[in-house]
């Protein structure tokens, strides 16, 4: 079973603050930290446990600049067997369509069985990479995979629908399962897999060597803009004491105590 | 402009004889925008068993396309891309709206792709510049907007995100037209084989009245106790945002969202959550909601009433007291 595993390094920005850069099309990156996509990870940990009760290889492609490889270290830390970084120098601004067209002149001269990404980017979050990519590859797919059991040829899936109501697919191989959190658990690497993984080859590759001079791109950015500010909450000033006694009023004089 | 006619096709989205409401949301963007480009909506309704779909749609467009097929008989992004293909190739709508559902996540990107055509995915607005097609969409967790542009074609299709466009009773009278579907069977490479429903849980969260939800900002399993503690004052439940479950902390069946339950409850609080849009889909209804947060500009804090900008590790204690304190 050999299986190819498309990670992106994203910026975390949950608790972070958000700033436009000066061309307003992308964001200060300066004072943020970056670690591998969330949904990805869960990919990630998944392909590792497949090859674990299969055999096979594992191959985790990242599109990115070269800081890009201290994700995919991490990766080769926890069981991949190879990486290939694809330089984005070179290629400008890329949209969901145009990483896919990249991805796949990338995968297509590589023998695999299974494809697998992350179900959503959290920074750009396309929610399109991975069933685009299959569709270029001509090869079936399923989006919020939840459970993979693989069979000769075959693997039945689960996926997400709404409201916990999941949908279980049979779907031959080879395929790209887009894969939704929560699937497994994924691991942490050990200090001894880190350190030997420092010292694995990482390919990389540009636009040459994959064939891909210029991407196509369909959609563009053309400027951030910090969402309009809508009903805004009523914010309780001062410290824990008052916020606490203001709150604990405004439940008393709703009734909700 | 392309589109020979500058027709909006919509997909009417429905599962085990529902219609999904994104669909109706379509629908009323779709006949805002036929109406700037002095046009036509198309509802496109495949499946089997649909005649009561078809009827309920009927009025929202000037013409539903339905496609009727054993094959169509769960909506498969396979199948629905093999007759979807046909059907647009054929009549060759200006623009495509698509739920950004399960559904259309997994249908909508290979489609496009399989068309040659633009797809710009969760959008929040649309908007018609000079016949151009402008998207609002927010990337980085809801933290910004982008205004995204396409690239010239004779067509383009838009995947819209649920519950950010109105949705309104259409007053037209759709022609409804038989399609014969293009697909005999269900794919060989991707079938449907059964639909397995949400686990029941201890609780159901969907009948209380107090709902006190933690997020990734209580970083420990251990901290919950202290959440406990606060829902038990209060007499609620608790819930949570995904990750809770992801991590295996809570259950599923307490999770909050568009892949969790939709509550309404009179009181929500909502503690260490970001305010992710499939978090506020679940619980935006409630009557009133309390946030949290140590971070000002959590989008959380655009559907609260009433906000704390705090670390919750000093005020949920403090809050706990004052309560059993009113309470006396
Ligand atoms: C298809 C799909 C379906 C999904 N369905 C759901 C769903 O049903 N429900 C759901 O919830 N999510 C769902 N998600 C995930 C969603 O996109 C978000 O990732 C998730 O809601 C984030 O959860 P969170 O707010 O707890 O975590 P984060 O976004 O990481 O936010 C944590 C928050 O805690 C705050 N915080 C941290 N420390 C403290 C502190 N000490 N005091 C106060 N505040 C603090 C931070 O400022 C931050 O705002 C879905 C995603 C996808 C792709
Ligand atoms: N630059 C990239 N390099 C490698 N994989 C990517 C890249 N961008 C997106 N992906 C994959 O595609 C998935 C979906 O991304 P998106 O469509 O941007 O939300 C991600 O979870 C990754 O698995």
């Amino acid at each position: 079973m050999d299986i190819v595993v498309c990670i992106k390094r994203v910026p975390e920005t949950a608790e972070a603050e958000i700033k436009v850069d000066s061309s307003g099309k992308d964001i200060l990156k300066e004072r943020l930290t970056f670690d591998i996509n969330e949904s990805d990870n869960y990919a990630l940990e998944e392909a590792i446990l497949l090859k674990e009760k299969r055999g096979g290889t594992v191959t985790l492609i990242s599109v990115g600049p070269p800081e890009c490889e201290d994700t995919i270290r991490m990766g080769l830390a926890k069981g991949a067997d190879q990486a290939i970084r694809v330089s984005n120098e070179g290629f400008g601004e890329l949209d969901g369509f145009a990483t896919a067209e990249i991805l796949k002149n990338t995968i297509q001269d590589l023998s695999y069985d299974l494809i697998l990404t992350g179900c959503m980017a959290t920074d750009d979050g396309y929610s399109q990479v991975g069933p685009t990519l299959a569709e270029l590859l001509g090869i079936p797919h399923a989006v919020l995979v939840t459970k993979v059991d693989l069979q000769d040829g075959n693997a039945r899936v689960e996926r997400e629908l709404e409201g916990g109501l999941l949908e279980a697919l049979e779907i031959k191989l080879p395929a790209l399962f887009a894969i939704q959190t929560g699937i497994n658990e994924p691991r942490y690497a050990s200090l001894i897999a880190i350190r030997r993984a420092a010292a694995k080859e990482i390919k990389v590759l540009n636009a040459q060597a994959i064939g891909l001079e210029r991407p196509t791109l369909r959609t563009r950015v053309e400027n951030l803009f910090p969402p309009p500010v809508g009903k805004r909450a009523e914010i309780l000033k001062g410290g824990a004491e008052e916020t606490s006694k203001r709150l604990a009023q405004i439940y008393k004089s709703k009734g909700i105590i | 402009m392309g589109g020979e006619m500058g027709k909006i096709f919509t997909l009417v989205e429905h599962r085990r004889g529902q219609i999904h409401d994104i669909s109706f949301e379509l629908l009323t963007k779709g006949r805002d925008l036929a109406a700037q480009l002095n046009s036509e909506v198309v509802a496109l309704v495949l499946g089997h068993g649909t005649e009561e779909v078809v009827e309920r749609v009927k009025g929202e467009a000037h013409q539903v396309l339905w496609v009727k097929g054993e094959s169509l008989k769960e909506p498969n992004a396979e199948a629905y891309q093999i007759v979807l293909s046909h059907i647009l190739k054929e009549y060759n709508p200006f623009l495509t709206l698509i739920g950004h559902t399960a559904l259309g996540m997994d249908l909508a990107p290979p489609l496009a792709a399989s068309l040659d055509i633009p797809l710009a995915t969760d959008c929040v607005g649309i908007e018609l510049e000079d016949k151009r097609v402008i998207t609002i969409r927010q990337p980085y967790n809801g933290k910004l907007n982008a205004r995204v542009s396409f690239a010239d074609a004779p067509a383009f299709m838009i995947t819209l995100r649920q519950g950010s466009f109105p949705s309104e009773e259409g007053n037209l009278t759709g022609k409804v037209v038989d399609i014969p579907s293009p697909l005999e069977k269900e794919p060989d490479y991707r079938r449907f084989v059964e639909y397995i429903e949400a686990a029941v849980g201890e609780v159901d969260i969907t009948q209380a009245d107090v709902i006190i939800a933690v997020g990734r900002g209580i970083k420990e399993k251990e901290n919950l106790a202290l959440l406990e503690d606060l829902a038990d004052s209060l007499g609620g439940v608790l819930a949570c945002s995904r990750p809770i479950v992801d991590e295996g902390w809570l259950s599923k069946d307490r999770q909050v969202g568009s892949s969790g339950k939709t509550v309404k409850p009179k009181l929500y609080m909502a503690i260490g959550i970001s305010g992710a849009f499939q978090h506020i889909t679940g619980m935006k209804n409630a009557d009133t909601i309390v946030a949290i947060n140590k971070d000002p500009n959590a989008p959380i804090f655009n559907v609260a009433h009433y906000g704390i900008v705090d670390d919750l590790f000093k005020v949920v204690p403090v809050l706990k007291k004052k309560i059993l304190e009113l309470k006396g």
